[in-house]
């Protein structure tokens, strides 16, 4: 879907901010570019939908070089999506939801349509929030908005740079989930900007750790934890959080014990294990009772279990 | 009706009402100036003088709003960018100059009547409009002309949409200023000849009738407060979006 080949930027006299960057996405992905502040995240991000020129190297949309297409058009199916959500303060929820509709000069009914059902798939009362300014709005509401907005004209890739980097942690875990949702569902390649290692291994199918412009290192979640290429990546995943965040990676219904019983309030199967450890280390307990998504008895964890075996 | 909307009904009624009732008004003048004659201007009615002030005023500050906002703009282009420094220079210059002099030097270059002071008002009247006009559209949020991009609006749809929007509260501010400065300014073209609302101020000054500078001066202060009230009805949409219930508060120079 996206090719990004050899690719170099510098601004100015400091050294380069994206340094002969290769990178492919392929449809249906969900690529997390993280790293410090300053290692060329979003500038990589940012080249995908020229909002900068790369001076070197050559970056294809579905086969295409991206020069070939009017940056107008290109930016129009790609939904784009920013931290500080860039809301059009002036313009109602639904204006701003409608923006890319609207250039792409859909007929009001489509749009209107449209209006209602990204609301309804981010959890936001129609009726409710249609007519809301943005200063009405909670930072989560406001965030669901510009998700929604850059989700409007069913684009082929979602860029996202930091998008949840200013909510409260509660407000985040929601929002993280959600997108999950949504990318299971429509099948979007989604290329999402963080710091935030944990954001990162949550949501990325795979993980494109950078520093100083170039990529350490690559892979699907369990290949850092488990293979960190050097101490740059072991330091940045976090050497004494490896553990803890490998358990985050995989769910209760991994390990559970089918058909056996424990005493004591059942905990869901769908939480993660990391959340199953605390469990046991909260109630000093080895077992616990397993529910399903409707709430019928599924069987038991035991605490040995959470080691893989 | 708005609070904003019946003050600018009472400022139009009092205007109107004034420049009806100075030339019947020999009798109260009379007492406050005892001993005099010739208590009332009346080489021109009042009327007259009003509509030739707006006409002056209203040239000259539709020439400045539209120069103002457009160098304004086109400082903020990227062929323009180089020049914003020289523009603040000379709109600086330009504002540090007293009328009187502007027109004193003019008259001679330019001759006598309208047009040298229609030159000065026009100078007198870019500074606040392109001031107003950049201060406008810096204070636009970064990120939503980011997202307006990244988004795919081109440049004028941007600015279309999404900058001159926002900015025009902050424009309007600046017009708002200009325009109503050059309503006492104008008063001062009557120097060089121009027939203005400043006309029985001048005639007053020089002659030492008290009565003709109080009349012109009344006239001239409610007309620059009507304005000013004027503008404040314009705002209030512009800004409907921030108050969604409609309240703003009344101007400074609300009666
Ligand atoms: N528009 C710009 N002008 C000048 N320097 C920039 C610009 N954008 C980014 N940079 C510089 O490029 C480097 C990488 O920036 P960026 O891609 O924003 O990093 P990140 O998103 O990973 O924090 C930084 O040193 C930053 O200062
Ligand atoms: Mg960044």
């Amino acid at each position: 879907m996206i090719d990004i080949s050899q690719v170099s930027k510098t601004f100015g006299s400091a050294g380069p901010a994206v340094d002969d960057l290769s990178l492919h996405i392929a449809t249906g992905e969900f690529v997390v570019l993280i790293g410090a502040s300053g290692s060329g995240k979003s500038t990589t991000l940012r080249m995908i939908n020229r909002l900068v020129e790369p001076d070197r190297g050559s970056i294809r949309f579905a086969g295409v070089d991206i020069r070939q297409i009017k940056p107008e058009a290109l930016r129009r199916r790609m939904g784009y999506a920013i931290q500080s959500t860039g809301l059009f303060p002036h313009w109602t929820v639904a204006q701003n939801i409608a923006t890319v509709p609207q250039l792409l000069k859909w007929s009001k009914a489509r749009v209107a349509d449209r209006i209602d059902e990204l609301l309804t798939l981010l959890h936001l009362d129609p009726d409710a929030f249609r007519g809301r300014y943005p200063h009405q709005l909670s930072g989560g509401q406001q965030q669901r908005v510009g998700v929604a907005r850059a989700l409007a004209a069913d684009p082929d890739v979602l860029l996202m740079d930091e998008p949840f980097g200013a909510l409260d942690p509660v407000t985040r875990a929601t929002l993280q989930a959600e997108l999950l949702r949504i990318h299971a569902l429509s099948g979007k390649t989604v290329v999402l900007v963080t710091h935030d290692i944990d954001e990162a291994l949550q949501l990325g199918s795979r993980i494109v750790l950078m520093n100083h412009g170039r990529i350490v290192q690559q892979g699907r979640p369990i290949d850092l934890l488990r293979h960190p290429a050097n101490t740059f990546v072991h330091d940045f995943v976090g050497r004494t959080e490896i553990g803890i965040r490998l358990l985050a990676l995989d769910r209760v219904a991994s390990r559970l014990r089918p058909g056996e019983r424990a005493a004591g309030e059942p905990i869901s199967a769908e939480l993660s294990l990391r959340e199953a450890l605390s469990a046991f280390v909260a109630r000093r307990v080895d077992r616990l009772p397993v529910v399903d998504e409707q709430g019928r008895p599924a069987g038991a964890l035991c605490f040995d279990d959470l080691l893989e075996r | 009706m708005s609070r904003t909307q019946r003050a600018l009904s009472f400022c139009l009624l009092a205007l109107l009402g004034l420049a009806y009732w100075l030339p019947r008004a020999e009798p109260v003048f009379a007492v406050l100036f005892p001993g005099r004659d010739r208590l009332i201007y009346r080489q021109d009615t009042f009327v007259d003088l009003l509509v030739a002030h707006l006409w002056i005023v209203g040239v000259s500050s539709g020439l400045a709003a539209l120069a103002g906002v457009g160098v304004a703009l086109a400082v903020r282009r990227a062929w323009g960018r180089a020049f914003r420094p020289l523009l603040e220079t000379l709109l600086a210059i330009s504002q540090a100059l007293p009328p009187v002099a502007v027109l004193a030097v003019a008259t001679p270059l330019i001759g006598f009547g309208p047009l040298p002071a229609l030159i000065a008002l026009f100078l007198y009247g870019l500074l606040p409009i392109a001031q107003g006009t950049l201060a406008g559209l810096d204070s636009v949020p970064a990120s939503a002309r980011e997202v307006a991009c990244g988004l795919g609006m081109t440049p004028a749809q941007i600015l279309r949409h999404v900058e001159l929007p926002l900015a025009s509260p902050v424009i309007l501010a600046g017009i708002r200023t200009s325009v109503t400065i050059n309503i006492g300014t104008a008063a001062l073209a009557s120097t060089v000849g121009v027939k203005t609302l400043g006309l029985p101020i001048i005639i007053g000054l020089s002659g030492f009738n008290t009565p003709y500078v109080v009349q012109g001066a009344l006239m001239v202060g409610l007309l620059a407060l009507t304005v000013d009230q004027a503008f404040a009805v314009l705002a209030q949409p512009l800004r409907r979006w921030r108050e969604p219930d409609g309240q703003e508060t009344l101007s400074a120079l609300t009666l």
